[in-house]
């Protein structure tokens, strides 16, 4: 075993009604990647940030290179070596990328000195990264080079990186390990978290188990199955979605020559993206973030428009509809983000229900609106999806986001809709309700309808879809059977690495 | 340390109690304000709230509180659709003010013709008109160029006021005044004259108006999809895009309902109350219908309290005017804290405050 450089002991934090962590210790050793995992909830986050110095503890102590470590904020974790990539990055697009790092600076030099010693890291580190360049126009792999970069100007001891691979794609997953490795190699920690299991098993060597706060497992990764590990972080076993066998029907969905301009700056266009969709099928639209899902989802919801050709549902042209005319049609959608856009946050689950299900489940009458009806409609998804919630009345922001997220399936997969159009089903969604969210599309595509299911997770993808495209830059690739296709092949048509020369890594 | 802490529920009890408290606190430091002046504070007080309907003089000020609600509910409840869709008329005194104009318009161009069957409901009709055109300019420009609608309104009240100065000077003078400004006044001409409907109630049709105004509005809020509609796009625009709410749609609508009640109230006033068209006949309904809305909790229910509350205010503000010296100012000033705490008190609303340390 290396040394010690970070231990944990009996760190304890409680909120009003729940309690993140409860007597959590564990240590990482000098140059160890340690992985931290759990489910969503799981109290992750809280503990990171008690690392950080966002959240301060209830009870329990840390030690850092064997000296009491009780940072107040951040820039005292950062003082003592302490480094953190978070999930969501912090970067403003309109400026470029030495200007974005001088931002998150004490004492940031004169901007040409930055700018070489940018250039200078991203070599040694194998992170190509142009410090001229706008924020805006980066990927989401290159933005999040940005953030590593950050980090690592400061030289830090112990790198915490927040689910750092859902926004890359396979082959930036294998350069950011490749990274990853040299910084093991100069004695840097890690604590990587994640939920990715066979990541876990390739880059950790260490890796702690949360459950409801607690800590239920230590365990070596490399020697350790990722069902073992899964059922350790479940605390049950595993349930995995499977299809009825049944036969593709008629074209139901037809997307053809679909353009659209960007809606917005740092939006994607579309370009001429052409596929049909049948009955009973699902096809898997892979691509990472910022490709153009968003616009895809918007242009078949009917909140952009288009010309009438593009979208064709039974033959009919609806590319000019707005959505309630497209669920009339029989087209529902569900898009990523749930609080503000597939649900409003404020408003009851009866409200949140009457929101899209008006139409298909003639909830308004002459234009008045039939609130029994509504109410039991909510009541109807609450139960079929087992959203944990008191009742109807209560409002979509007091559900946890796996709660909200099935809740917003599950009124799109009630209304029986002919095409169903899903932006990450299970983002953010703990493994157990993933399944049965998963299992509730198939039964669905089972039943006839046409599901086009849009998702960062390949995993999810290989699992549900019988076609595979990948949206690059807003481009779709021509399906493939997703049966039998590799994760390289996969990574070949999400446009492997972005900008990325594979050559400048020789470690 | 005090905190704040996001409710995970807006709090029932607080919608209500935020009003009330917000009263109460501007009861104390009005009180306090006043003592400052140098008049006695309960005193001030108690002729400002209690006076205007059991004092002394309660039978002249008690009609006074209707004809001064009517037009403040009639504006705030119009206005009330677009708060809580999230666009922020602020121009309804320009709409009142051209609303009046129109109906004025309409109304003096048949004197001395008698036909009140016929020129009263044009002249209904033409405040309508002339507020919801009013208001349209803001709303088309918004729509059209993305500028801003609390600017434009606002700044077209200032025009509109230009124009009844010019009107009252000009177009609209009366022909028989010796070269007065102002016009003939109409609630003498029995064809146009908003007259009261019960002897000494105070009630003309600008209350009646008010009063379907918020039966109406009650009743599209909580059983109409357009209400529904108006709420989701106040609460979350882009969930209502995805819910089929067309965004340009509801800001034309909710800008034309605001505009057009205002420019009925208009009507009502210039009709009865206010009687001609002068340089400034206008008293700041169209602003203090803001304060309403809000203290009404943009429900309609709330507006019609709030509606009298204020008017109220503004009756007991001249008694105490008269009867103890209170300058105008700080009966102004009175109002407006009404509003300030009230915005204040709503926190309480979202949010409940922690006693301790932050995290």
């Amino acid at each position: 075993m290396t040394d010690t450089l970070l231990e944990l002991r009996g760190l304890t934090k409680a909120y009003p009604g729940v309690v993140a962590n409860s007597d959590v210790s564990f240590t990482i050793g000098m140059g160890e990647v340690h992985a931290l995992m759990g489910e969503n909830g799981a109290g992750k986050s809280t503990l990171v940030k008690t690392i950080y110095g966002l959240v301060r503890p209830d009870t329990g102590s840390m030690m850092l290179n064997g000296a009491v470590y009780e940072p107040s904020e951040p820039r005292a974790a950062r003082a003592s070596g302490v480094a953190m990539v978070f999930q969501h990055f912090s970067l403003f697009d309109a400026l470029n990328v030495a200007e974005n790092i001088a931002l998150g600076m004490e004492n940031p030099p004169a901007m040409g000195d930055l700018a070489a010693r940018i250039r200078e890291v991203s070599d040694q580190y194998g992170l190509p990264l142009d410090p001229d360049r706008i924020v805006g126009d980066l990927s989401a792999g290159e933005r999040q080079r940005v953030e590593i970069i950050r980090c690592l100007l400061q030289d830090p001891k112990l790198l915490i990186m927040d689910e750092p691979t859902s926004v890359l794609t396979p082959q930036e997953v294998e350069i950011l390990f490749k990274t990853l490795n040299i910084l093991r190699a100069e004695g840097t920690s890690i604590l990587y978290i994640s939920h990715k299991l066979e990541e876990i098993r390739t880059l950790c060597e260490h890796a702690t188990i949360l459950r409801h706060g607690k800590v239920v497992g230590n365990c070596d990764p490399r020697q350790t199955s990722a069902r073992d590990m899964a059922e350790m972080m479940v605390g049950a076993s595993l349930h995995v979605p499977e299809k009825a066998p049944h036969e593709a029907g008629e074209v139901v969905l037809s997307i053809r020559g679909l353009s659209a301009p960007a809606p917005h700056q740092f939006g994607t266009a579309l370009k001429n993206i052409s596929v049909d969709v049948r009955e009973g099928e699902v096809l898997g639209i892979g691509g990472v973030a910022g490709n153009g899902q968003d616009e895809l989802v918007a242009a078949l919801s009917g909140e952009m428009k288009t010309a009438a050709g593009m979208v064709v549902i039974d033959g009919r042209e609806i590319g000019r509809l707005g959505p309630n005319e497209r669920r009339a049609a029989g087209l529902c959608a569900a898009p990523e983000e749930r609080n503000g856009h597939a649900a409003a946050p404020d408003m009851s689950l009866t409200e949140n229900a009457l929101m899209t299900g008006a139409v298909r489940k003639n909830l308004v009458k002459n234009g008045l609106l039939d609130w029994p009806a509504a109410k039991a409609f909510a009541e109807e998804v609450i139960k079929a999806f087992d959203v944990r919630t008191p009742g109807p009345a209560n409002a979509a922001r007091s559900l946890s986001g796996g709660n909200l997220q099935k809740f917003v399936i599950g009124r799109e997969i009630m209304q029986k809709p002919r095409v169903l159009v899903i932006n990450q089903p299970t983002w953010g969604v703990d493994a157990a309700a993933a399944a049965s969210i998963r299992q509730a599309i198939l039964d669905l595509a089972v039943s006839g309808t046409a599901v086009v299911c849009i998702s960062q997770d390949l995993d999810e993808l290989r699992e549900i879809s019988d076609r595979f495209a990948a949206l690059n830059e807003g481009k779709l690739t021509p399906p493939r059977r997703a049966k039998g296709l590799t994760i390289d092949e996969i990574g070949l048509m999400l446009g492997g690495a972005h900008d990325m020369e594979v050559a400048h890594v020789d470690a | 340390m005090l905190t704040l802490e996001k409710r995970p529920q807006p709090s029932k009890a607080w919608v209500y109690a935020a009003p009330i408290l917000a009263v109460v606190i501007t009861m104390i430091v009005g009180g306090a304000v006043f003592a400052l002046l140098g008049k006695p504070p309960l005193e001030a007080i108690r002729t400002i709230f209690y006076d205007p309907i059991f004092g002394e003089f309660a039978s002249y000020s008690r009609p006074q509180l209707l004809i001064k609600a009517g037009p403040l509910i009639l504006i705030a409840i119009g206005l009330s659709f677009g708060f809580r869709a999230g666009i922020w008329n602020i121009g309804a005194e320009g709409q009142y003010i051209i609303g009046a104009l129109a109906a004025a318009g309409t109304g003096l161009a048949f004197y001395p013709m008698e036909a009140r069957w016929l020129i009263f409901p044009l002249m209904i009709i033409a405040g309508l008109a002339g507020g919801m055109l009013w208001a349209a300019i803001p709303a088309f420009l918004r729509i059209r160029f993305k500028t801003n609608e609390i600017l434009v309104s606002l700044m077209l009240v200032y025009v509109a006021e230009a124009i009844q100065a010019s009107m009252a000077l000009s177009l609209l003078r009366n022909p028989d005044g010796h070269g007065f400004p102002g016009s003939r006044n109409l609630s003498q001409y029995s064809s146009s004259a908003n007259l009261e409907l019960i002897s000494n109630s105070g009630i003309h049709w600008g209350v009646l108006a008010a009063v379907t105004a918020v039966v109406f509005a009650y009743f599209i809020l909580a059983r109409h999809r357009f209400g529904f509609d108006v709420r989701l796009a106040g609460q979350s625009p882009r969930a209502a895009g995805f819910a089929g709410v067309d965004a340009g749609r509801m800001i034309f609508i909710c800008m034309l309902i605001s505009g057009g009640l205002a420019g009925a109230a208009g009507m009502f006033e210039i009709a009865g109350p206010a009687g001609r068209v002068s340089i400034d006949f206008n008293v700041g309904y169209g602003f203090t219908a803001i304060i309403v809305a809000f203290l009404g909790r943009l429900h309609p229910v709330g507006i019609l309290i709030a509606g009298l509350l204020m008017a109220l205010t503004y009756i007991g503000g001249e008694l105490a005017q008269l009867s103890l010296g209170l300058p105008d100012a700080a009966i102004q000033l009175f109002q407006g804290m009404l509003l300030f705490f009230l915005l204040a008190v709503d926190v309480m609303t979202s949010y409940r405050i922690r006693f301790g340390k932050t995290e």
